[in-house]
């Protein structure tokens, strides 16, 4: 960081020019993060307090009330259980996958770059989009899914009827759709690692899973464990296959927390409780990014 | 033996393609079949029939919707540009006291979930009376703390004395800023543009909200009416309306994948 030395006749107007002009550069991102971001926090918090209008305008103040009543209401807590069953069933299978993959499409190959390339392609899929494919692979009468298993002699499945079903299809949606881009990050990680190390441990005559278990795996760290913070964050926000696929449905057993925010506030007109479920999300994932920069940040240093 | 290890890892990754890609195929060749040929779970269509194509037009008013998000999602990625690479000269070339508290300021916004802070945000938009109009979907998204993070680490790797030199030219901040800071940045602007222009083209639950109506509906808004009002009857036409959909993000990323893969990794890791 370099300092500059101002003329001997420097006056306070000249010496404060850096900032003037500093400012001059962040005032669009200054302006646009207060006021669509920091603001609606301030406000999530605040109405989170009150009972609210079908305007969304604060009407009476009821403290924890909002808290309370959602804690207790036996949906939000079937929404909360759902979430945390949902993020259990999607981050250790993608990212799992997405090391396999990653893994797989490091080597030195012909045509690898095609590999990766359809490997990283859900990127490039909405979620909108992603999700009307799987509603189809899951139909119950035109769903190729059930065909498949069926080659195999397995029974049919109901993948969207049943409550518990339901809740694995959505996984199985979101987990695709992760694959590209925890796929290109962990692959991007793997072309890091240092070639040399490879080589002084093939000169040692380390075989395949030695290489991969003790210096594959642990220099990846960094990287693995920037991906598992994503995805479990991403896993929290999830909505549009939800939207799509079951709208939260059948009995509730897909009404992830995302969802059930968007029903309070935009369907009941809830902004009081649904801004309590927001301030709840915000939680969550704000103790999740923090553990992410305290750790990850760490372990960087370290590599 | 040796043989054997790559044809091995030939099968695996043939293998995890096919169980990748298989979705994006099959929707591409269920968009060419009939009512009838759909009913039976073909997985081949007999014939190419385009009809589908033509009606997902008349079903829903699709070229609308692609101009909007077209629309859309250029301008949240020039947004982003210019408003994330002026944050990012700071952070990299102007210092001054107070800078690391902005800084910090800037990091802390990565904690906030969008979806947390979405309720006053609709409400803010309604009371600007945005609804409905390109301002709602672009303006929130020009600041992004990611963006700038990613450009500030590339702006770090310039020389400084590139910048003493520029000075000794005689160009000022500003020139300083757009014309050697910039072009000496592309490849990272290039990430940022098509990070930014996939992610807003794919947003979903933003434009949910506040799009009633056609004039300014995003295609994957588009997209979920086709399912609802063509679903029962024909996944043929529901199938080409997911192929428009996704041709134009595909073909970004099959372009810009290792461009995005590098910019992407330096960003996430670094």
């Amino acid at each position: 960081m370099q300092k500059y030395r101002v003329e001997k006749k420097s006056t306070l107007w000249r010496e404060s020019k850096n900032v003037r002009v500093a400012m001059l550069y962040l005032l669009p991102s200054i302006v646009l993060f207060s006021i669509f971001l920091f603001y609606p926090m301030l406000r999530t918090i605040y109405l989170s307090f009150f009972l609210t209008d079908a305007q969304g305008t604060a009407a009476l103040f009821v403290g924890l009330e909002n808290y309370i009543y959602i804690l207790q209401s036996s949906q939000f807590q079937k929404s909360m259980m759902s979430t945390f069953l949902f993020v259990l069933y999607t981050v250790p299978t993608g990212v799992i996958l997405a090391l396999f993959l990653a893994v797989l499409a490091n080597e030195k190959m012909k045509v690898i770059g095609l590999f990766r390339t359809l490997f990283s392609s859900t990127l490039g899929m909405s979620v909108a989009a992603s999700s009307v494919i799987w509603l189809f692979l899951f139909h119950p009468t035109v769903g190729i899914l059930n065909s498949f298993l069926g080659l195999f002699g397995i029974n049919s499945i109901p993948w969207l009827l049943d409550p518990t079903w339901a809740l694995i299809s959505i996984a199985i949606t979101t987990v695709w759709m992760n694959t590209g881009f925890s796929f290109l990050i962990l692959l991007g990680g793997l072309q890091n690692i240092d070639r040399h190390l490879y080589e002084s441990a093939r000169i040692d005559g380390a075989g395949y899973f030695y290489r991969l278990f003790r210096i594959t795996l642990p220099m990846l760290s960094p990287t693995m464990f920037f991906i598992i913070t994503i995805t479990f964050i991403n896993s929290f926000q999830s909505f549009g296959q939800v939207d799509i696929l079951t709208r939260g449905g059948p009995a509730e057993s897909t009404n992830l927390i995302v969802y059930s925010i968007y029903q309070d506030a935009f369907i009941n007109y809830q902004f009081g409780t649904a801004s309590a479920q927001a301030v709840i999300l915000f939680a969550i994932v704000f103790l999740l990014t923090l553990i992410q920069f305290k750790f990850g940040e760490k372990k960087v240093h370290y590599q | 033996m040796k043989i054997f290890t790559a044809s091995f890892r030939y099968f695996l990754l043939i293998a995890s393609s096919f169980v990748l890609f298989f979705p994006i195929v099959y929707a591409f060749l269920v968009s060419f079949m009939t009512g009838p040929e759909v009913l039976s779970r073909s997985l081949i269509p007999s014939q190419l029939f385009i009809e589908n194509y033509e009606r997902v037009f008349r079903t829903v008013p699709l070229l609308q919707y692609i101009t909007n998000s077209f629309v859309v999602s250029t301008a949240v990625m020039i947004g982003q540009l210019i408003v994330c690479s002026m944050a990012a000269f700071v952070f990299a070339f102007i210092p001054f006291k107070g800078r690391n508290v902005i800084f910090i300021l800037f990091v802390s916004t990565l904690m906030i979930p969008w979806e947390a802070a979405m309720i006053p945000n609709f409400l803010t938009v309604q009371s600007f009376g945005w609804l409905n109009s390109y301002l709602s979907l672009t303006v929130p998204f020009f600041a992004l703390a990611f963006g700038t993070f990613l450009l500030r680490q590339h702006f770090k790797t310039i020389p400084h004395e590139l910048y003493e030199a520029a000075q000794v030219e005689g160009l000022n901040r500003f020139q300083f800023f757009y014309k050697v800071v910039i072009p000496y940045s592309k490849t990272s602007l290039v990430t940022l543009g098509i990070y930014g222009f996939l992610t807003t083209w794919n947003m979903y639950l933003w434009p949910l909200l506040v799009t009633t109506n056609d004039s300014k509906r995003t295609v994957q808004i588009g997209l979920k009416q086709l399912q609802t009002v063509e679903v029962a009857t024909e996944w043929g036409v529901v199938m080409a309306g997911v192929v428009i959909v996704i041709i134009p993000t595909l073909l970004l990323l099959f372009i810009g994948q290792k461009q995005l893969q590098k910019g992407l990794t330096e960003g996430a890791i670094k």
